[in-house]
């Protein structure tokens, strides 16, 4: 089971639309002008063939701006990202019915949830992601090297058996919607690692699977026969895509010949393919925010234009985890203001092109579970959440998204708790404004004991985490959040037996990984 | 402002235009192209570190610095050829970012350093095949290769270069430093290189204790 964001009544004016209007502006005359590297002859062809200026050479594509506004005009606005189950498992699922995105403070018209235009689709399960600008989803953080175990406490490079531990216990966090590759299966072949990071996952969760390490055409043909084979055949795999994929940039302004061929197959196969930007102030984009939100964008929108050339109507999504790069290291950050800003500023651009946003958020920089990573993941979180990104990344690993650490893939789902209440807002409507019980209780009295107090009381947050006991019970047992975190973990991942897939499945992943090596 | 002080200055103020055209007034008015480094590069290289540790300049300034030097030292090279002296190095490095791997400014920014800090720097580039690394060692004489790679699948192929090297007969006189973003301490012990940094500062420290005392007699 998941439980996504729906509908938020929140929002955050953090661009105008004069603001936005002159990225995007920006980006197209740089797209245009100063172009962009593409390091694939087929993808030069594909642009070249559809008005792009293309020097060999250099490898660089200059794209008239009005062939990307036409290409990303092709790309589906909503979509949905589906679990493992099969099509006759559903239940049925409210979805958003307005064809386009619209940011948050638009969402706010509409007076309630409730009142919110909405269709009832058959064929969406539990564990399908709507992506309608309506709900937003925690993803796992990606692609970690290293792991905290879990019982014994050591840091030691991942396995292929971590990278099923942490689905397993992804499946059983109802906070986390869908399952992003969280650790490298460093055990297995380099080049069919992505492949058997997928197998672990999917013989551990249901939930949806996006992958951001298949980087080569071989392994992605691959990846979509091994979705193609969980969804229950091509046409299936199309209509409920079990795995999504995610390629990298190269900043600033280029691309990795191997992400973009393994895009290519991927969006001609139709599995939804995003791109992500990681430019960062001062070293892969200007130190200015806007600057970078300008390099990090034009690398976006011109690999997504790309798959729309090849793949007319392809499900595609933007995807950012922009930061600032460390003024003494020159490392990468993982958290800070700046990627705060970022992570609520990319799903105005994500919008303005109608298009879903997978978004860094979380993912902190620190080296243990504390301080500085709750600062970084509450405020990157709800930054994100505040703008209305659909997927949220970024859930469960330390240290820039290298370590895993499972005391802080439960305690971020604590603080996606809080920001899932937050984003609910505040109704107001008679039955909120609870006049009678209020007159029923009076001067004086209290609540405690009101039916209205009952029946509503459930709607008010609850910790898992947060320590509230008597000082005294606290001086007894010195132990926290982080220490029950861990707990938490250790039971589940002991206990939680997820829905196994069927053997016969099992065996014909096994097969198409071993037909690549 | 005397001659050197000027050149100096316009390294701390990262200012590679006027560092350039100094060095060429330099070669103009006839001065040692040694003299110039050393009285006049040095020093704000220098500087520009102290500066860096004390906190006040940040790594911008410190490239922006490194890339004036190296410009002007570019200019004065043909002179220094002509007159067959050769500044003193650190040590000869090869550099490059693993095959199968395009990702550049961490390499770029390490390669920047070690050459501001006083090594000479042979940037392979990106997408380099692992013998290509131990051929230019030998072919440069290096006494370091540093192995750069962003990602878990072409990180593999550090350990190849380390194999390279080993076939050419140059380990372990050649010593080998990796670096990336999934690079970790355990991973650089396992594959036996001789050190990792996770930053370019670390990197060129790191660089300085693998070659301390075996700088090759040629570059003395």
């Amino acid at each position: 089971m998941i439980n996504p964001i729906s509908f938020p009544r929140l929002s955050l004016n953090i661009l105008s639309d004069e603001d936005v209007r002159r990225i995007h502006t920006a980006t197209l005359d740089l797209i245009e002008a100063t172009g962009v590297r593409f390091p694939l002859g087929r993808a030069l062809d594909i642009l070249e063939a559809h008005g792009a200026q293309v020097d060999r050479a250099a490898q660089v594509a200059r794209i008239p701006g009005r062939v990307v506004e036409e290409a990303l005009k092709l790309a589906p606005p909503v979509y949905t990202l589906a679990g493992r189950e099969g099509e006759e498992d559903y239940g049925q699922q409210t979805i958003a019915e307005h064809p386009g995105r619209t940011d948050n403070a638009r969402h706010m018209a509409d007076d309630d949830r409730n009142l919110s235009p909405a269709v009832r689709r058959p064929w969406s399960s539990p564990n399908d992601l709507i992506l309608d600008g309506r709900h937003i989803y925690l993803g796992t953080d990606g692609c970690g090297v290293e792991v905290i175990d879990a019982f014994t406490g050591q840091r030691r490079a991942s396995t292929k058996a971590d990278a099923a531990d942490c689905a397993r216990l992804a499946d059983a966090l109802d906070e986390i919607g869908f399952w992003w590759s969280m650790v490298s299966a460093q055990d297995c072949p380099p080049a069919s690692r992505g492949l058997h990071e997928l197998e672990a996952a999917w013989n551990n969760t249901s939930k949806h699977l996006q992958t951001e390490s298949i980087v080569s055409q071989v392994e992605m043909e691959a990846a979509v026969r091994m979705a193609e084979a969980i969804a229950g055949g091509r046409a299936a795999m199309r209509r409920r895509p079990p795995l999504s994929i995610m390629q990298c940039t190269v900043s600033p302004l280029g691309h990795d010949a191997g992400s973009l061929e393994a895009g290519l197959a991927a969006a001609e196969a139709g599995l939804p393919v995003g791109y992500m930007t990681m430019a960062s102030c001062a070293s892969s984009a200007p130190a200015t925010m806007a600057g970078a939100l300008v390099v990090g964008n034009a690398e976006v929108i011109s690999a997504l234009a790309l798959m729309e050339m090849a793949a007319p109507g392809a499900p595609v999504y933007y995807a950012a985890a922009q930061t600032a790069m460390d003024l003494r290291t020159g490392g990468y950050t993982g958290g800070g203001p700046e990627d705060y800003l970022f992570g609520a500023a990319t799903n105005r651009l994500a919008d303005f092109y109608n298009l879903p946003l997978s978004m860094g958020a979380f993912a902190t920089g620190a080296k243990q579970p504390g301080w500085q990573a709750a600062v970084d993941n509450s405020f990157s979180s709800f930054m994100a959440s505040l703008t209305g990104a659909d997927m949220l990344l970024g859930c469960g690993l330390l240290h820039g998204s290298r370590i895993l650490s499972y005391a802080q893939m439960v305690m971020d789902c604590e603080i996606y708790s809080i920001v899932r209440k937050m984003m609910e807002g505040i109704i107001v409507n008679e039955e909120t404004l609870a006049l009678d019980s209020i007159r029923a209780v009076g001067p004086g009295g209290q609540f405690l004991t009101q039916k209205h107090t009952r029946a509503h009381m459930r709607e008010l947050w609850r910790p898992r985490l947060f320590d509230r006991r008597a000082y005294d019970a606290w001086e007894a047992d010195p132990a926290g959040p982080a220490d029950w975190a861990l707990q938490r973990a250790r039971e589940l991942l002991q206990s939680h037996r997820p829905v196994p897939l069927e053997p016969a499945m099992d065996a014909e992943l096994k097969r198409i990984i071993a037909s690549v090596e | 402002m005397p001659f050197f002080d000027s050149l100096t200055q316009s390294v701390i103020a990262g200012d590679p235009e006027t560092c350039v055209a100094l060095a060429r007034q330099a070669l103009a008015d006839g001065l040692d192209p040694l003299d110039v480094i050393n009285q006049g590069l040095v020093p704000g290289i220098q500087n520009t570190g102290e500066q860096f540790a004390s906190g006040e300049m940040f790594l911008p300034d410190l490239m922006l610095a490194a890339e004036a030097m190296k410009q002007a030292i570019a200019v004065l090279e043909p002179e220094m050829a002509r007159r067959g002296t050769r500044r003193q190095v650190l040590g000869r490095v090869v550099i490059g970012t693993i095959q199968g791997d395009i990702h550049e400014i961490g390499k770029n920014l390490v390669a920047t350093m070690l050459s501001a800090s006083g090594f000479e720097v042979h940037d392979l580039g990106v997408d380099v095949p692992p013998l290509k690394f131990a051929e230019q060692a030998r072919a440069v004489g290096a006494n370091l290769v540093g192995v750069s790679a962003l990602l878990t699948t072409t990180m593999v192929r550090q350990k190849e270069v380390i194999e390279a090297l080993e076939e050419l007969g140059l380990r372990p006189g050649v010593k080998v430093m990796v670096g990336g973003a999934p690079v970790t301490r355990r991973w650089a012990e396992q594959i036996g290189a001789d050190g990792f940094s996770e930053d370019a500062l670390g990197a060129v420290a790191l660089a300085k204790r693998l070659v301390c005392g075996e700088i090759p007699k040629k570059s003395r």
